[in-house]
């Protein structure tokens, strides 16, 4: 009997992802072990258990190790200035309302330089999925301590340890308005895609913190091991709390994380908000502009 | 292609300098704003607030100018015909961004009603010392396009010469006015909106599969495409090739930074306008622009009267700066008599096209009011001495 011939192909099998991902930029520039990959392709995986219209989708990073994922994704990518991801990402959602706009940056970048920006996009429910990656510290420009750092924690500006209170994420972004906010570590890819997905689907100004391992800078100054040590870490200090109440979900240094959905609520939109008082005020003669039901 | 009715308010209208600015804006089919109040300024966010419901687009106040510059260079990419406008304080917070607007090329128009500073300053009187903050004030070699109205009905034509402008060499375009001409209410007439000719954005329309962000026509000015059509494009404020990608070397740097500057300087004859009078048998010519054009008429009617032949050039495009030509009537002239509100800036221009030709006599003025006439009278009759 004939044994079966297996077709040869040219190339071997398409990595799942290439479709979505600029592979003639790959290698990308992230260490061996950083989480970014791995929130990226939670995002890459939830925009394909959507099937999403990709032509819609656009992402915008600020500056950073996280503010290059922006040069990786392909769709619609720009990689503004530090800080300015979100006000520049208000403007392409709000100049074309048919857009889905995905921030995907660094703790540095949206919240530091950038957090009068986020704060106020959440007050004002812009329609925008905030994608923080939270690594503890500036990785692009060698380990800086900044406002995410954990009390006691070691950066190269914090040679002794950090003894700056830091944010506690969640709760700024609840507190600030956002309706939607999740909490999960780069272990947790499957929970993470999904909570991706969730946001991606609801209109208004989600945010996802994704803790992120940084080996190289972060770890390495405060003696935590390997990549692989943190992924244990994670394994064996997340503790999944849904809808936990965002001012017990403070992390301190080498302690429990607490993960899960926190906020999950309905409010209008900016556009929703504009195109409703606007209407009201101004009748018939008012020219209605994007928003949930246009 | 003809202005879109919807925003023209064809008439005779009394209005300030910030009001027409808004209502060139409008009319050049601007349907996004993001703004920071700011005095002298603020008259053109909130006419766009009032105005634009009706219109058809999106006035957003943002929480600083950082913000607001972000947020235009966002709409733009979007599609938009987008603006902002701020005065000296938070024109220097746009700075950074400004830069990003000339890296990735994007079509948007900012206006400066100047105050005095620098710091705070003077917020509620006029000045003229953001004219070298305009052309260098972001880091980096780039270039950018500025006008300078002076009455409220060229703060309206300028508005939307300077989008046509952005549109044609997708750069970022700045109408430079003063806190005395943006509150100064005159008499502005708006054409009907088919004799308001506007330059539509370059659109590419080659085939999809084959567009490169950043492979520029014979012109130096790369086709633009927008967000949401399927291009899925990537640009970034990092050094870059043909597609957009970051490229960090020398190489790269020089292609991609002398095309930004090349793509202005080559078209800078046909960008400039000046305005001249008796400049061909001037033995001395005054050089200003924007309020100070104005009051510089009655001193220029003095020396006249007393003999002294004096041309007029003033600047309506202050950058790029008419270099050939001033070069070329400092051949023919004893001096420049450059007032501004300022302690010497675009002096400093006049000076360099000059180049020893002819002398330069300053007529500076530290802000919070307009020259007197005498002190320019007088650097006149110094020059022709």
């Amino acid at each position: 009997m004939k044994a079966v011939e297996t077709p040869v192909k040219k190339k071997e099998i398409d990595h799942p992802m290439e479709p979505l991902l600029r592979m003639d930029r790959i290698p990308h520039i992230w260490c061996p072990t950083c989480g970014i990959g791995t929130a990226v392709t939670a995002f890459v995986a939830a925009m394909e258990q959507l099937e999403m219209n990709l032509d819609k989708v656009c992402v915008v990073s600020g500056i950073g190790c996280t503010g290059r994922v922006a040069g990786y994704i392909k769709l619609d990518s720009f990689h503004t200035t530090h800080g300015r991801a979100i006000p520049f990402a208000t403007g392409l959602a709000l100049g074309n309302p048919e857009l889905k706009v995905v921030v995907f940056s660094g703790d540095g970048d949206l919240i530091a330089i950038g957090g009068n920006h986020f704060i106020h996009a959440a007050r004002r429910n812009v329609d925008l999925k905030v994608f923080c990656v939270n690594n503890f510290n500036y990785a692009m420009t060698g380990g800086q301590v900044g406002p995410t750092t954990p009390l006691t924690a070691k950066g190269t500006t914090a040679p002794y340890g950090a003894f700056e209170h830091p944010f506690n994420l969640p709760y700024l972004a609840e507190s600030c308005g956002a309706t939607y906010v999740a909490r999960w570590t780069a272990l947790h890819i499957r929970r993470l895609t999904n909570s991706m997905a969730e946001a991606l689907q609801k209109p208004g100004f989600s945010f996802i913190e994704i803790i992120a391992p940084c080996s190289t800078l972060y770890a390495r100054r405060n003696r935590l091991g390997t990549g692989l040590d943190l992924m244990k870490f994670y394994h064996d200090n997340s503790v999944i709390k849904h809808g936990a109440d965002t001012k017990d979900v403070d992390i301190e240094f080498q302690k429990d994380i607490v993960v899960g959905t926190f906020v999950n609520e309905e409010r209008p939109t900016f556009l929703d908000a504009m195109n409703e008082r606007l209407g009201h005020v101004l009748g018939d003669k008012y020219v209605k502009y994007g928003g949930q039901d246009a | 292609m003809k202005a879109d009715p919807k925003g023209v308010l064809t008439g005779a209208h009394y209005l300030d300098g910030d009001h027409a600015i808004t209502e060139g804006a409008l009319a050049a089919g601007c349907r996004f704003f993001a703004g920071y109040p700011i005095t002298p300024s603020t008259e053109t966010a909130e006419r766009f607030a009032e105005r634009i419901p009706t219109i058809g687009g999106v006035f957003i106040q943002m929480e600083d100018e950082l913000g607001s510059i972000a947020a235009v260079l966002g709409a733009a990419w979007a599609g938009r015909k987008a603006m902002t406008v701020t005065s000296g304080p938070g024109f220097s917070l746009m700075m950074e961004n400004f830069g990003l607007g000339a890296m990735m090329e994007v079509p948007c128009v900012i206006a400066n009603v100047q105050r005095g500073g620098p710091s705070t300053g003077l917020p509620t009187l006029t000045g003229q010392a953001d004219m070298m903050q305009v052309r260098w004030g972001s880091h980096g070699d780039y270039e950018i396009i500025a006008l300078s109205p002076n009455s409220p009905q060229e703060c309206f034509e300028l508005t939307i010469k300077a989008f046509n402008l952005s549109e044609q060499y997708r750069v970022p375009t700045f109408v430079m006015t003063d806190e005395c001409v943006g509150h100064m209410t005159e008499k502005v007439v708006i054409p009907p909106a088919d004799e308001i000719e506007l330059t539509p954005r370059r659109w590419y329309d080659g085939p999809k599969d084959e567009y490169l962000p950043y492979l520029p026509d014979d012109d130096m000015v790369p086709p633009i495409i927008k967000a949401g059509d399927g291009y899925r494009i990537h640009t970034t404020g990092l050094t870059h090739d043909e597609r957009g990608y970051p490229v960090i070397n020398a190489e790269c740097q020089e292609k991609c930074v002398r095309r930004l500057l090349e793509k202005i300087q080559k078209h800078a004859d046909k960008i400039i306008e000046i305005e001249e009078e008796a400049t061909n048998n001037a033995e001395v010519i005054v050089m200003s622009y924007g309020i100070t054009s104005r009051v510089a008429l009655k001193a220029v009617e003095e020396a006249r009267k007393a003999g002294i032949r004096v041309g007029i050039l003033r600047l309506i495009t202050v950058w790029p700066f008419p270099e050939k030509r001033v070069n070329a009537l400092s051949k023919k002239i004893k001096a420049w008599v450059v007032p501004e509100i300022n302690y010497g800036q675009m002096v400093l221009e006049v000076e360099r096209c000059a180049a020893g030709q002819a002398k330069t006599i300053h007529v500076p003025h530290g802000g919070g009011w307009v020259h007197d006439p005498a002190d320019i009278l007088k650097a006149i009759k110094e020059a022709v001495r």
